[in-house]
C-alpha cells in the first residue's frame, strides 16, 4: 500500500509471487486451447474445416460443458471488473441491477432459445442473421442483423482487454514511459489468444472456460467469506458504504449515489435490468453458445443452473462495497483514480501474494474466454452473412471455415488497436451503445421465432428508428462531472418524463415502427420474401432429419435453402 | 402449407399456459423495485434491497426446473404421439 497515496504518479511495485501465478496460469491455459483442437473431434477430419466444427465445436456440447462455456461467455471479466467498480462509485443503481438483470435473463432464455436452437438445427444456421435471413426471406434483414451484431461486439471483445489491463496495471506492469514496451504484456495475451483460437475454434474457450470459473468461484468463495469478517461484518461494510454514497459530489451538488435507490430511479433500475436481460441473448456470441450444444434442451437445462452465477456475480458486486469499508485505493499509473482497479486491488491488497495471484490470473483468464467467443461469433457473421451472401455465394463449408478464422484474426486485431490507440472511454462509450444497438435487433430475431406477421421492410425500418433513436439520446446524455457526451445509458422517456434505460425507449419505438409499417405494406401489398422454415422445425430435436436431409428424401416441395435476392 | 413430416403432434395448451404464468412471475416479481427498496429487514448485516434480489436467484432456479419438468413431459407426449401411425395420422393437419 504504501507509495500509491502520495500525489505524484506512483512507480508501482511489482508483486514477483502474484506475477509468477499469473504466469503461470497464463501459460497453462495456452496449452490448453491448443490442446482444445483435438478434444471431442469424433469422426471429424482434422483441421476443423467447416464452420460447424471450428465456429460451433462440433454442435455437440452436452450440459456440463455448456454450463462453463456460457458461464464463461456471459460473465466476462469486463463485469467482473465494472460492476464492482460501479458499486465503489456510485452504488445500487449502476452496479446491483446485473443481479435482478442476470435473473430475469433466464426465463427470457428458457423461453426462446430451444426454438431458436432447433430451427438452427434443422436448417444447419450458424448465426442468427442466419435464422432472420431464412425466415423472412430477406438479404437485407439478414445483413442489418449482422452488421448490428459485428459493431455491437467488436467494442466488447476491446473492454474484455480493458480488463486484463486492469489485471496488468495492479501488477505493477504497465508503467514506464515507453508506449510499446508498456501495452507488450497485453499484446503477447491477445496474439497467443488469437493464435489458439485460430487453432481449435469454439473448443479452445470452451475448455478453458472449466479453469477460469473454477479459479473465479474459488476467489469469490473465499473473498466473499474470509473479507466481511475481517472487516467488521456486513453490518459495517454497509455503512461504510452508506457514508461514501450519501456524501455530496461538488460537480452536481447531489449524493454521490445510493446505497438503496430512491423512487426516482425506480424505473431506471427494473428497465436498466429488463433492457439488458433481452439485450444478451441477441449477443452473436451468446447465441453461438446455444447453436454449440448438442440438443434442444440442453441450453433449457442449463437455464435451470446458470443462475448460479448471478448469485456470485452479486457477491462479487458487494466486493465494491467491501473496498469502500477496507479503504482500497484504485489509483491508475498515471496518479489519477480508476475505478475499475478496485477489485484487483482489493485482492493484491488483503490476500497472500499467491492467492491474489490466482484471483488476477481468473481475472485475466476470464477475459480471454469471452474474447475467444465474440471473435468467433462475429466472424461467423462477416463469413455467413456478408462473405457467403453477397460476396461470393458458392463459398463451400472448407472455403467458410478459412474466411472465418482469417476474419477471427482481424477482428481481434481491430480491439486490440482500439485499445492501445484510443481512450479507454471510448472503448466503454461504444459498448455501451453497443446494448442499445443489440436490443433493436430483438423484434426481428424473436418475433421471427414465433410468426411471420411482420412484414421485413417494416422490421429494417423499426431497426434504423431504433438505432437512430437510441443514438442520438445517449449523445445528449452529459456526463455531470467531465460534462463529456455519452455520459449515461439513462434519459427521461418521452411523454413520461421519467428518467429508464435508452435501450428499451428505443426498443418500444423500433417495435411500433415495425408494427404500424408492416400494416401499411400488407394494406399496399408490398412483396414479401419467402419463408424457408416450416412449423414443424421449431420443435426438432437431435435426432429428426435436418432440412437437406428431407429434401434428399423428396419429402420437401420446397427449393433448396438458398436466399433469394433482397 | 407441407409440414411433412411433423417432428410432434399438437400441443395442449394446459402445460404451456402453466409454464407461461411460472415465466411470467419469474420476470415480473424480480422486477417490482418499490417491494424491495428498503433496507429493513436485515440479514447478517445485508439490508432488504441486497438479500432479497439474490434469494431470486434460487426461486428463479426452483421455477425454471419446474418448467422444465412440465415442458419436457409435455414434447415427450407429442413425441410419441407422433411416432405412433394412428396418432399421427390425428395429429397431421
Amino acid at each position: 500500500m504504501s507509495g500509491l497515496l502520495t500525489a505524484a504518479p506512483p512507480a508501482r511495485p511489482v508483486d514477483g509471487v502474484a506475477l509468477t501465478v499469473v504466469i503461470v496460469i497464463f501459460v497453462a491455459v495456452a496449452v490448453l486451447g491448443f490442446l482444445a483442437a483435438r478434444w471431442r473431434r469424433g469422426s471429424a477430419p482434422e483441421g476443423l474445416k467447416s464452420l460447424d466444427e471450428w465456429g460451433l465445436g462440433g454442435r455437440g456440447f452436452g450440459s456440463w460443458v455448456t454450463w462453463f462455456l456460457l458461464g464463461g461467455d456471459l460473465y466476462t471479466a469486463y463485469t467482473f471488473i465494472a460492476v464492482p467498480a460501479a458499486m465503489w462509485s456510485t452504488g445500487a443503481v449502476s452496479g446491483f441491477f446485473a443481479v435482478p438483470y442476470t435473473v430475469v435473463l433466464y426465463p427470457i432464455v428458457f423461453l426462446l432459445m430451444a426454438r431458436l436452437w432447433s430451427v438452427s438445427h434443422r436448417h444447419g444456421f450458424v448465426t442468427p442473421a442466419d435464422f432472420v435471413g431464412g425466415r423472412y426471406g430477406s438479404r437485407t434483414l439478414s445483413l442489418v442483423i449482422a452488421v448490428t451484431g459485428i459493431v455491437a461486439t467488436m467494442p466488447y471483445i476491446a473492454l474484455q482487454l480493458v480488463g486484463i489491463k486492469a489485471v496488468l496495471t495492479v501488477l505493477g506492469i504497465g508503467g514506464g514511459g515507453n508506449a510499446f514496451l508498456q501495452d507488450l504484456p497485453l499484446i503477447i495475451a491477445f496474439v497467443v489468444l488469437a493464435a489458439y483460437t485460430y487453432t481449435a475454434g469454439l473448443r479452445a474457450p470452451a475448455l478453458i472456460a472449466v479453469v477460469k470459473d473454477l479459479l473465479i468461484y474459488l476467489a469469490v468463495v473465499v473473498a466473499i467469506i474470509y473479507l466481511p469478517l475481517h472487516f467488521g461484518g456486513f453490518g459495517a461494510i454497509f455503512g461504510a458504504a452508506s457514508a461514501k454514497l450519501s456524501a455530496t459530489n461538488p460537480a452536481t451538488g447531489l449524493p454521490t449515489g445510493s446505497v438503496i435507490p430512491a423512487a426516482q430511479s425506480f424505473n431506471a433500475y427494473w428497465t436498466l435490468a429488463l433492457g439488458s436481460a433481452m439485450a444478451l441473448f441477441m449477443y452473436p456470441h451468446s447465441i453461438t453458445g446455444v447453436l454449440a450444444t448438442r440438443s434442444r434442451n440442453t441450453i433449457r437445462r442449463n437455464a435451470v443452473v446458470l443462475p448460479l452465477y448471478s448469485l456470485m456475480l452479486g457477491f462479487l458486486a458487494l466486493l465494491g462495497y467491501v473496498a469502500i469499508k477496507a479503504g482500497t485505493k484504485p489509483i491508475d499509473v498515471n496518479g489519477a483514480v480508476n475505478p475499475q482497479l478496485v477489485v484487483p486491488q482489493l485482492f493484491l491488497d488483503n490476500f497472500p501474494s499467491w492467492f491474489a495471484g490466482v484471483a488476477l490470473a481468473a481475472i485475466a483468464v476470464g477475459a480471454l474466454v469471452p474474447a475467444a467467443i465474440m471473435s468467433i461469433a462475429a466472424s461467423n457473421l462477416f463469413t455467413r452473412n456478408i462473405y457467403r451472401d453477397f460476396l461470393k455465394r458458392d463459398a463451400d463449408p472448407a472455403s467458410q471455415a478459412r474466411v472465418s478464422k482469417l476474419v477471427s484474426l482481424l477482428v481481434k486485431f481491430g480491439a486490440l488497436i482500439f485499445v492501445i490507440g484510443m481512450d479507454q472511454s471510448s472503448a466503454i462509450n461504444l459498448q455501451l451503445l453497443g446494448g442499445i444497438w443489440i436490443l433493436q435487433t430483438f423484434p426481428a430475431i424473436v418475433a421471427g421465432l414465433y410468426t411471420r406477421w411482420f412484414h421485413h421492410w417494416a422490421l429494417v425500418a423499426g431497426w434504423a428508428v431504433g438505432i437512430l433513436y437510441g443514438t442520438i439520446v445517449a449523445y445528449t446524455v452529459v456526463n455531470p462531472v467531465t460534462h463529456a457526451h455519452f455520459g449515461g445509458s439513462i434519459a427521461p422517456a418521452p411523454l413520461l418524463g421519467t428518467p429508464v434505460y435508452i435501450g428499451i425507449t428505443a426498443f418500444v419505438l423500433n417495435l411500433l415502427v415495425s408494427a404500424v409499417l408492416t400494416l401499411v405494406l400488407r394494406a399496399l401489398h408490398v412483396a414479401d420474401g419467402r419463408d424457408l422454415t416450416r412449423a414443424s422445425d421449431y420443435g426438432a430435436d437431435e435426432h429428426d432429419p435436418k432440412v437437406e436431409a428431407l429434401e434428399a428424401r423428396g419429402d420437401d416441395d420446397r427449393p433448396p435453402v438458398t436466399l433469394p435476392s433482397a | 402449407m407441407s409440414d411433412e413430416p411433423p417432428t410432434r403432434a399438437p400441443g395442449r395448451p394446459g402445460p404451456y399456459v402453466v409454464v407461461g404464468v411460472l415465466l411470467l412471475i419469474g420476470i415480473a416479481v424480480p422486477l417490482m423495485v418499490p417491494v424491495y427498496a428498503r433496507a429493513e429487514p436485515s440479514l447478517i448485516g445485508l439490508p432488504f434491497f441486497y438479500w432479497y434480489q439474490m434469494l431470486w436467484v434460487f426461486l428463479d432456479a426452483g421455477l425454471l426446473w419446474i418448467c422444465y419438468a412440465i415442458v419436457r413431459r409435455e414434447d415427450r407426449r407429442r413425441r410419441e404421439a407422433v411416432q405412433d401411425p394412428e396418432a399421427r395420422k390425428a395429429g397431421h393437419r
